[in-house]
Formats: C-alpha cells, structure tokens, sequence
C-alpha cells in the first residue's frame, strides 16, 4: 500500500513510538525511584544519545537501500583516530584535524560504495570485509593503545552547552534536519527510497542505480566520520575497538524506528524518536547496575521484539 | 539447454577448487623455502588438528550459506553447548566420553531451531536475526556463568584427547600422530558431501538458495528445510563444541565468540556464494586448509599480529569480489538483469 515513500501512511508507527518512549519513562522512572527524570539524567542522555544517533543515521541510508553496513563503528574508529594523531602527533589544528577525519570517511565511504555498487558485493559481506580491515589498520596504527590528550577547543565539542544545550545533541540535531531535508527534499533522496523498494523498476525509470548506490554508502561514511568527532570529543580518546557494541544498537534502532531492513521504508524522525529511546533504556540499565553481559542480551531480544513486532504490522497491513 | 547449464555450473565449482589447490601448492612452496619444516606431515597434521573446529563449523556455514542464509550465531552456541557439558561431566564427573560427545549435539539443534524458526518467520536477513541471537545467547552465558572457566574433567575425557588415528615418528625420533579429531572432521565433510549431492533434502537446499519463489511454487515446504538448515548448523556447533573442548581439555566462555568471520572468510574462499544455491564440501574444506596456511606462514614470516586482520579483511573482501564477477558474468551470459 504506502508505495509512495513521502506519503503519511506510515505515520500510526511514529505515534506507537511516542507512546513506547513515555511508556518506558514511566516504567523507568518508577524502576529507579525517579533518579532518570532528574535534570541531571536527562542532561546525560542528551550528552549520550548523540553518538548512538548518528552511528544510527550512518546505517540508516545503507539500509534504505535494502542495504547495510557493518563498518560504521569501524569507520568513526579509525576516522577518531586519524583526527586524535593529527591533533597529538602532527601538531595540527582541531579544525584541520577534523577534516582529515571527514576525508579519510569519504574515502572508506568511496571504496565501500565502488565495492557495493560496481562489482556488486552484496552489502553485507563487503561491509564486513571492510570492517575487519579499517579495524586491522586501525590495529597497525595504533598498535592497540590508546591515543590521548586533545586541546580543550576541541574538547569543547564534546563536553560543551550552548544555553544549556549539550553541543553534541545540536550536532546531532543538525545532521538529522540535513539528513531529512536530502531524503525528502531532493532529487536523491527519492531515487534512493525508489532503489530501496523496487531496484528493477528503478533501473528502468532511468535512475542510475550504481551511482544513487554509491553515493548512499559516500552519506553513510560521512555521517560516521562525524560521529567519530564527537566520539573522540566525548572520550578524550581514540582506540581502534570503541564502542563495538554500537554496531548491534544501531541496526536495532533503525529497525525500531520503522526502517524495513529489505529497503524502501524509513523516516528520520522515527529514527530519532528510536534513539531517544534506546538511550533511556541504556541510562535505566545503568541506573539499576544491570550487569553489561544481561544487557546486552536484553538488547537482542528487544531487536528481535522489535522485528517480529514490525513483522506483524506490516502482515495487517498488506 | 538444460544439460548446459549443469556443464557450465559443474566447470565453475572445478574452477574453484583448481584453483584453491593452485593457491595452497604456490604458498606451500614459497613457505617451504622460508621454512622448510613447513612442508613435513608432522605439520600437517598439527596444521589441520588446530583447524578442526574450524572446519566443522565451516561445513555448518556452508550448508546455511547455500540455503541462502548466514549464521554467526554458531560460536555462542558451541560455546553454550560445551559449557553445559562441561558442567554435567565435572559435576556429576560422568566418566564417558560418549555421554559426553552426545549432550552439546541436542543442546546445538535447540538454538539452531531457534535461529531457523525466527528466519523463516519474520524473513529479515538473517544476518540480523542471528546478530541477534548471537547477542541473547552469548548474554545470558556469560551473565549466569559470571565468565567462570571450567576444568579438571574426568580421566576419560582428558585420555580421549590423546587418541590418534595412527602415528609416526619424525627422523629425530619423536612421535607424532595423526589426532582422531581430524578423523572426526573427515566424516562430517563426507557426511555433509552425501547430504548435499545425494540426499533430497541436500537438493532442496540449493533449490531455496538457487531461486527462493521456484522452490516454494515447486511445493517445497520452506520452513522445514530452513529449519534442517539452522538445525544442522547447531548440530555441528556441537560436535565441533565437543572437539574444541576436548583440545584444550578446558572451557572458557569467551574462546570461541568472536571468531565467527573466520569461518564465513574460509566457507566463501571456499566458494560458497553469499547469494545462495552454490558451494561444496570440498571447496570449503581447501577453503579452510588455505586460512589456516596463510595464519601460519604469517607466524612463521614473523607478520606482528596486528596485520592478521588486515590480511583477513582483505581476503574476505577479495573472494567476494571474484565470486561477484563470476555472477555477473554468468547473469550476462544467461541474459540477466541485474539492478543492483
């Protein structure tokens, strides 16, 4: 039915979201005696919540595309790392740090696209190549240690407010207006939602798929190579395997926010509603001293609640 | 017409175990001159002893890989699999290697079925479901086991592990032998071989891998061939479970996860196709002996340990590439239209 991806018929699942995300605070908040309804928690989930989120952002476009990539951790990992040794060890300012990092992104992004797109490795498998190698080279850099010790104009990014407003969320908040406005306001975003839902018929309305497929993974990068500015921001640090957990978060949180892992359906602002409340659910976890190995189990069933969930909406529906 | 296609499909799966042979004579050779103990049987046979829950589990991956699925959950499942039986032996100190070999084998079918059940029913990529699963079942292991090792199980089961198929003595005069285990790993490649080239049911795997809406219209019933699929994917975890536990004659509840790419890298350079509907029990078993050489001549290149996983990546990356282009040229031929 929803064939159009810009009609609202999706819209009943950005309503069932909300009332998930109150749901859950309730239930956390009674859980932990209202310590996550403090301004003090909430200040934290926004300090948080935007690393999740853009990671989140990076694996949504792939997986528009009935894609998805496995290296987003990987990519922001090794972009950090490029931006904490140009800053330590070359001297270099923030400014000029960060955009290494971002190019060194286009680039992963760029090979990743010429895999996926021109000699048609499914996405699966040549992310996963991929993600075990920027890993191995990460390794080779770094040797396994950790990389330290930004300047404070740097450290702003990460631990800085603006009328109260942690900086990392306005970035956050900003990437996700752009990433909207590029996949409901213009010419690519339509293809991309098109590609997403039926390649052939795409193919033969005169898209070219390769490219629209190419630059998808080019968008994806990018978005990594910016969480991995406020991930270095944030820790003060950059190591080859930060934050590997992520990469099961984010392709529940797209699923969570109505994104069809086959392609074609998914809207930002179910993304962003689903981050926010993963993110709860994580300050709760950690509120209540849940052990990291219980909750990451939890993760998995809450992933696999979530599929089966989507499974029987879209069964009505059709 | 139709004899063609099996002539050009029968050339490909040559083709890639010629040239899988190729690749391990060339490096056997130039490892031979760095280190010519390389290329002595009593290496060989400690090369493929170390590969046996490699090459088991591979052969699971395979079966999946040609069905049209992916797993790598399997680690998480040995893991569980060999825990409890751990367990079981040292608690109640069963003195039977049997009782012992039997336990992880139902235990690795029930979470398989689990996987198989959850594939077919919601029909995301498997990928996700068993990352999943993966996540569920490595959780709730390490959060009831605390992350406890286990040891100290009876003198049956330490004895077993010393059980050679036969044995040899180098010209310095030590012994050598060739481990049961590898014996264990031969049976199952021919076990899965028989399956997939003479059972129906091994049929009906390429069938659904091959093309998934002519299966189905053909009035195979799905669900119960993805379920055989996971379910025999769990049943290898086991055994290989068994093995791996047998070895090292200790369990650790985090030895095992983490390997899962290894063994996806060994069943794809062995050329079983992401896509589904190809791959052999031969090609994954050359596919896992050339891993294992390239791990060993990295060590005994002295390569630090860093580069592993770029080199890893990389081949991963590269067989992939090769079997796309061996698709895209077979769609080209057969006049197939690929949209992305």
């Amino acid at each position: 039915m929803p064939n159009n991806p810009l009609s609202k018929a999706r819209d009943p699942q950005i309503l069932i979201l909300i009332f998930i995300l109150i749901f859950i605070s309730i239930f956390f908040g009674v859980l932990t005696g209202g310590r996550i309804l403090t301004v003090q928690s909430l200040q934290a989930i926004a300090f948080q919540l935007p690393l999740l989120g853009l990671l989140t952002l990076a694996q949504m476009t792939p997986m528009l595309t009935g894609g998805i990539d496995l290296s987003v951790v990987s990519t922001a990992n090794l972009a950090g790392i490029i931006i904490a040794i140009s800053m330590t060890q070359l001297g270099l300012s923030p400014l000029l740090a960060i955009i290494l990092g971002l190019a060194l992104s286009l680039g992963l992004g760029a090979l990743k696209g010429f895999l996926v797109a021109f000699i048609s490795i499914p996405a699966i498998i040549a992310t996963l190549g991929m993600m075990i190698f920027i890993r191995g080279v990460a390794l080779v850099i770094t040797k396994g240690y950790v990389i330290a010790g930004f300047p404070s104009g740097f450290l702003f990014l990460g631990d800085g407010t603006i009328l109260g407003v942690p900086l990392p969320f306005i970035i956050f908040l900003i990437s996700a207006i752009v990433l909207y406005i590029l996949l409901n306001r213009t010419r690519f975003g339509i293809e991309l939602y098109l590609l997403g839902s039926n390649p052939t018929a795409t193919l033969f309305s005169g898209v070219n798929n390769r490219w629209v497929t190419f630059r998808v993974y080019l968008l994806s990068s990018f978005l990594a190579g910016i969480a991995s500015i406020v991930m270095t921001a944030r820790f003060n640090a950059a190591q080859a395997d930060y934050g590997e957990s992520y990469l099961l978060l984010t392709v529940l949180a797209c699923v969570l926010g109505g994104v069809n892992p086959s392609g074609g359906f998914g809207r930002v602002s179910g993304l962003v509603l689903s981050t926010v409340i993963l993110q709860v659910v994580a300050t709760g976890f950690n509120l209540l001293r849940l052990s990291s190995h219980l909750a990451s189990a939890l993760w998995g069933i809450i992933l696999i609640l979530a599929i089966v969930t989507n499974r029987l909406i879209l069964a009505r529906e059709s | 017409m139709k004899e063609r296609f099996i002539l050009i499909d029968k050339r490909i799966f040559r083709q890639t175990e010629f040239y899988l042979l190729g690749i391990i004579a060339v490096l056997s050779f130039f490892l031979t001159l760095i280190n010519p103990k390389f290329l002595t049987l009593e290496n060989w046979f400690d090369l493929l002893r170390s590969n046996v829950f490699l090459g088991i589990v591979a052969l699971g991956e395979l079966v999946v890989l040609i069905s049209g699925g992916i797993d790598v959950s399997f680690t998480a499942t040995a893991t569980i699999a060999q825990y409890i039986m751990g367990l079981i032996i040292s608690t109640y100190y069963i003195d039977n290697v049997l009782i012992a070999f039997l336990i992880p084998i139902p235990i690795g079918i029930a979470l398989g079925a689990i996987n198989g059940v959850l594939v077919h029913y919601t029909r995301v990529h498997p990928v996700i479901i068993t990352i999943s699963t993966l996540n569920v079942f490595f959780g709730f292991l390490m959060f009831l086991s605390g992350g406890k090792w286990l040891y100290n199980f009876p003198p049956s089961f330490r004895n077993f592990a010393r059980v050679q198929a036969f044995s040899l003595t180098n010209p310095k005069g030590g012994e050598y032998g060739f481990s049961i285990f590898i014996l264990f790993w031969i049976g199952l490649a021919i076990l899965t071989w028989v399956i997939l080239k003479y059972l129906p049911i091994g049929r009906k795997i390429y069938a659904i891998g091959g093309n998934r809406e002519a299966a189905r219209r053909a009035g195979f019933n799905l669900f119960r061939i993805q379920l055989f699929v996971y379910c025999f994917m769990g049943a290898l975890a086991g055994i290989a479970s068994f093995v791996h536990a047998e070895l090292n004659q200790m369990i650790q509840p985090n030895s095992l996860v983490g390997r899962e790419l290894d063994v996806l890298a060994a069943a794809i350079l062995g050329g079983a196709s992401v896509f589904g509907g190809a791959g052999s029990a031969l090609g994954v078993f050359l596919g896992v002996c050339l891993i294992a050489i390239i791990k060993n001549g990295l060590i005994l290149m002295r390569a630090p340990a860093y580069w592993h996983e770029v080199i890893m990546g990389a081949i991963i990356v590269g067989a992939a590439a090769i079997n796309a282009y061996q698709r895209k040229l077979k769609a080209k031929r057969e006049g197939e239209i690929i949209a992305q």
